[in-house]
């Protein structure tokens, strides 16, 4: 940011110094203006030589006719790339190219809202064309790097076409003369000249100046000149719009920087305490569910089939790991509804998704076999599972865990687990009565016992029932830069009203040598300026007809 | 109470047509004689009945709030409805700016035409599934909405000037491409008019055809309220009224259109197609005119400049409005809901584009000095995206947003 401000620093010297050294512009009356300048700064007279046969000079107007960077060097390699930049052409070219290219980005779902292998995936689904839009990189355009390039492109231009201009327009308007050449006056859009006598002029002049000020105009009075100017705050909104969309890219910018922005998912099932990825913090699940609107909630006449989701919602508690103890410590406790993220201090637990009934424990109950008396229960988490998990079955009995395979398959005969989710959780299990230094082995696959395998245990341990629990999917984010973001958006808008919602309307006059001369500037809405004129005018007994009425 | 918000939509939907029809008959009737006074009376009528109008609909909407408890900018009829009232209350805005009578004889008939489009949709009031209840729900969609409104009068007065230029200056290359570009866009115009026709015939007539078809391998039963001409890809029949002797669809859906109404949708498309040509081929029979040459004499008489700056006043005024609504609340509603404020969802990507779109018609209008023709091409090409935005990316892409 230093950097960046002391280069706008030197461009802004670079460009005085070179003023004073390269020879300046005179016009007639008498004022030295600055090489590139196109109507003198002082009295308008257009100082190029092709203007004076114009019409009107109208294109000129937009800004002062003031000399501007672009226009003043053109030689250097910066001054190239300036000038490129400073081109409102090149910025709408920009905007043009990003438009279509955001608008391919959408003829197929991008990579993140598809399921399965991109690779495939495009083909598979939409054939060719699907092919070509993976090939060439528009499955996953947004984050591409050109896609990337071309909004700092439109960026760099925002900079750049801004300071080309507000400078050289900000002096322009800050140091108006009231007395302006009736050239100036006449080659305007919007002009009219009439004989006036040299009697009748005050009282004119007078008039005009009063019915303009009864428009909220801000008239100026000197000699025999007028100038009335109102709205000029509309001038400076196109560079607060584009002040604020610089802060907001900038702020898209900051979340490169590590730790700055966080964007990460968990699943968490109820009673479950899992930490929070890249933090410090741990999150516990006590409650999850789902609520469905009430058929008496629906209001009648409305038709409506099955049910509907009226809400999903995580009761969540945010605890802090405390450095020394390794003890955890809850700071906030929550609940998680989709629109009402859990927040505590930057960091942002969302609702995303929900997943009613997980697998979480098994109940298995132990026989004695001879006499198919029930010893006992004991269940099994199977998400939270210790090896050599010992448990208490009856008052007689302690069972181990020896070997757990949450999804049990068999390779070359041999029992292997194929992930960490109990999708066919299985188990060898060590049953010993209290006392007996030997127990006897046991296999539980998936609730079922392999009684085959062991006809002499004495023993059989069989499933009693199944735990469910709800598993709620969070959206983990961190966004240090989103005060930056809103800034700019905030910033832009305000721009954006006072650019729109406003206009810069002046009105010159002047009478000169029997001659009054009236002509008037907009930088928008010209029939309702002219609306105006011509009211005011009328009111100051000038015959002035520029619409219909 | 539904039957109280079903009349008030009627009233609504009556009036806009009655205003409609005043501010044609205002400016159409004695050419000859150019009776200012008259066309400003019927104008005031005019203005006076859409007002009246916008205050049904907005009886409308509290009722269908008291029913729904919650506003009604969730589902495809309910935005589209509520883009009429913003069109309306652009009109209204900009008509007392320009007191432009004929402007109401365009955008009128273009509120009168979406608001039969949106009845088409479901109009059932549904519960609010939980990503909507959010207060952001009817700020972002509202604000959003009105810029469009503003956007839609902009298009309808650049549809105005090209009707006026086109009409004068038909001679040379230029000359043919814009007459036909023009004609195409009013062409489309009256098939949006088909869809809502041949929806309500159908509708009355209580047509009915139903299919089992596959989709991505589970069963799936598409119901048609239009005779298939495109029937579901490999869908077999279960029931279909005859149609002209037809008891098949004509053909099947390309097998790439997936979605469980995919396929009716096309058939939708089609006949709205079908209906607009059928339509203009009888316009074109009774007058012996291009719809140009219909509306031609209605502007005529108006200034091309004036046409010019309100298109690019409402638009104006749309933009900032347009870019709170659609992009700087749909960031902060997005970032509470989703926990990101921007996902190049389609929905936002095409409001992104809209915005986009405008301000480079804004930068080649202010500072390139765009005015006129291309100008008032810009404010119609505005327009469509914000239609493709509206029909194509809800009805056909599918994203984060296709609630309804």
């Amino acid at each position: 940011m230093e950097s960046i401000h002391s280069i706008l620093i030197a461009l802004v010297l670079k460009r005085g110094e070179l003023q004073d050294m390269i020879e300046n512009t005179k016009c007639e009356c008498g004022h030295n203006n600055p090489v590139g300048t196109i109507l003198c700064e002082c009295c308008g007279k257009p100082l190029d030589e092709a203007l004076i046969n114009k019409e009107t000079i109208e294109k000129e107007m937009r800004y002062e006719g003031k000399a501007r960077r672009s226009q003043a060097f053109q030689s250097a390699l910066f001054d190239r790339v300036w000038n490129f930049f400073s081109s409102v052409k090149v910025a709408i070219i920009l905007i043009i190219i990003t438009l279509i290219a955001a608008a391919v980005g959408t003829i197929f779902p991008q990579e993140k809202f598809i399921s399965g292998d991109p690779a495939t995936y495009y083909s598979e689904q939409y054939g060719i064309y699907g092919e070509l839009f993976y090939k060439l990189g528009l499955s996953d355009m947004y984050s591409s790097w050109w896609f990337f390039l071309l909004l700092a492109m439109i960026g760099i231009s925002l900079v750049v076409c801004s300071l080309d201009r507000v400078i050289p327009l900000y002096k322009a308007l800050q140091n108006q003369q009231v007395i302006k050449s009736p050239d100036f006056i006449s080659k305007q859009r919007i002009s009219h000249r009439e004989e006036i006598d040299a009697a009748e002029k005050e009282a004119k002049l007078n008039g005009l100046a009063d019915s303009l000020a009864k428009k909220l105009y801000h008239v100026r009075r000197d000699g025999d000149a007028i100038l009335a100017e109102k709205g000029r705050i509309s001038r400076w909104g196109p560079y607060i719009n584009h002040i604020g969309l610089i802060i907001f890219l900038f702020g898209v910018v900051l979340r490169y920087i590590p730790g700055w922005y966080l964007d990460e998912f968990i699943w968490i099932r109820e009673g479950e305490i899992k930490k929070v990825p890249e933090t410090e913090y741990y999150v516990k699940n006590e409650r999850a569910f789902a609520e469905l609107y009430d058929q008496k909630e629906i209001p009648k006449g409305l038709n409506v089939e099955g049910p509907v989701v009226k809400k999903y919602q995580t009761d969540a508690v945010l605890y802090e790991k405390d450095p020394k103890t390794g003890e955890l410590k809850p700071v906030h406790k929550q609940s998680i509804l989709v629109n009402h993220p859990l927040e505590y201090k930057g960091l942002s637990l969302f609702q995303s998704n929900f997943e009613p009934g997980q697998l979480d424990s098994i109940t298995l109950k132990v026989t004695e076999k001879k006499t198919q008396k029930q010893a006992g229960t004991f269940t099994v988490k199977l998400y939270d599972l210790n090896p050599n998990q010992v448990y208490q079955v009856g008052g007689n009995l302690e069972v181990r865990v020896l070997e757990y395979y949450p999804d049990f398959a068999l390779e070359n005969n041999r029992p292997v687990t194929k992930s960490q989710e109990p999708n066919k959780p299985a188990f060898i299990f060590e049953v010993r009565e209290k006392g007996e230094s030997q127990g006897e082995r046991s296999w539980v696959i998936a609730g079922q016992n392999l009684d085959s395998l062991t006809k002499e245990n004495q023993y059989a341990i069989d499933l009693a029932g199944i735990n469910v629990v709800n598993e709620s999917g969070l959206m983990v984010r961190k966004d240090r830069s989103l005060p930056v973001i809103f800034f700019g958006g905030i910033i832009s808008m305000i721009g954006l009203v006072m650019g729109f919602y406003w206009q810069h309307r002046r009105v010159w006059a002047r009478w000169k040598d029997g001659m009054l001369y009236i002509g008037a500037h907009t930088n928008k809405n010209w029939f309702s300026l002219r609306r105006e004129l011509q009211q005011a005018a009328r009111r100051a007994d000038i015959a002035l007809t520029l619409v219909k009425d | 109470m539904v039957q109280l918000m079903e009349n008030l939509l009627y009233a609504t939907f009556i009036l806009y047509l009655l205003s409609s029809v005043t501010f044609v008959m205002g400016i159409s009737g004695n050419k000859e004689k150019k009776d200012e006074a008259r066309v400003r009376r019927w104008g005031n009528i005019g203005v006076g009945i859409a007002i009246t109008g916008a205050v049904f609909q907005v009886l409308f909407i509290i009722t269908r709030m008291l029913i729904g408890g919650h506003f009604p900018t969730s589902n495809m009829f309910e935005f589209t409805a509520f883009l009429c009232f913003t069109i309306v209350i652009g009109f209204i805005v900009i008509f007392f700016i320009y007191r432009s009578v004929v402007l109401g004889a365009f955008v009128m008939p273009l509120a009168v035409i979406l608001l039969a489009y949106a009845s088409v949709f479901p109009r059932d009031v549904q519960p609010l599934i939980p990503a909507l209840q959010s207060h952001w729900l009817y700020i972002h969609v509202t604000t959003a909405a009105l810029g469009q409104g503003a956007f839609a009068v902009g298009f309808a007065a650049g549809l105005m000037y090209l009707i006026g230029r086109v009409g004068k200056e038909k001679k040379g290359k230029t000359g043919f491409w814009n007459a036909f570009w023009l004609e195409t866009t009013l062409v489309v115009v009256l098939m949006f008019v088909g869809f809502s026709l041949i929806n309500f015939t159908f509708g009355a007539l209580g047509y009915e055809a139903k299919f089992s078809h596959q989709v991505d391998g589970q069963p799936n039963v598409q119901e048609y309220q239009l005779p298939p001409i495109a029937g579901p890809h490999e869908g077999k029949v279960i029931h279909m009224d005859p149609f002209l002797g037809l008891t098949q669809p004509l053909f099947e859906a390309p097998a790439w259109m997936k979605g469980q109404q995919a396929a009716g949708k096309l058939n939708s498309v089609i006949w709205s197609v079908m209906t607009g040509l059928i339509l203009y081929g009888l316009i074109r029979l009774i007058a012996r005119k291009s719809l140009t040459d219909i509306l031609y004499p209605l502007v005529k008489n108006l200034n091309p400049e004036l046409l010019d700056e309100v298109s690019y006043r409402a638009i104006a005024i749309g933009f900032p409005i347009f870019t709170l609504g659609a992009l700087i609340f749909a960031m902060i509603w997005a970032h509470e809901a989703w926990g990101r404020f921007w996902g190049w969802d389609p929905k936002e990507t095409w409001a992104f584009i809209t915005w986009l779109f405008y301000s480079a018609y804004l930068h080649l209008r202010l500072s390139r000095g765009w005015h006129g023709l291309k100008s008032a091409w810009l404010a119609v090409g505005g327009f469509v995206i914000i239609m493709i935005n509206l029909i194509v990316i809800n009805l056909v892409i599918s994203g984060l947003h296709s609630y309804a």
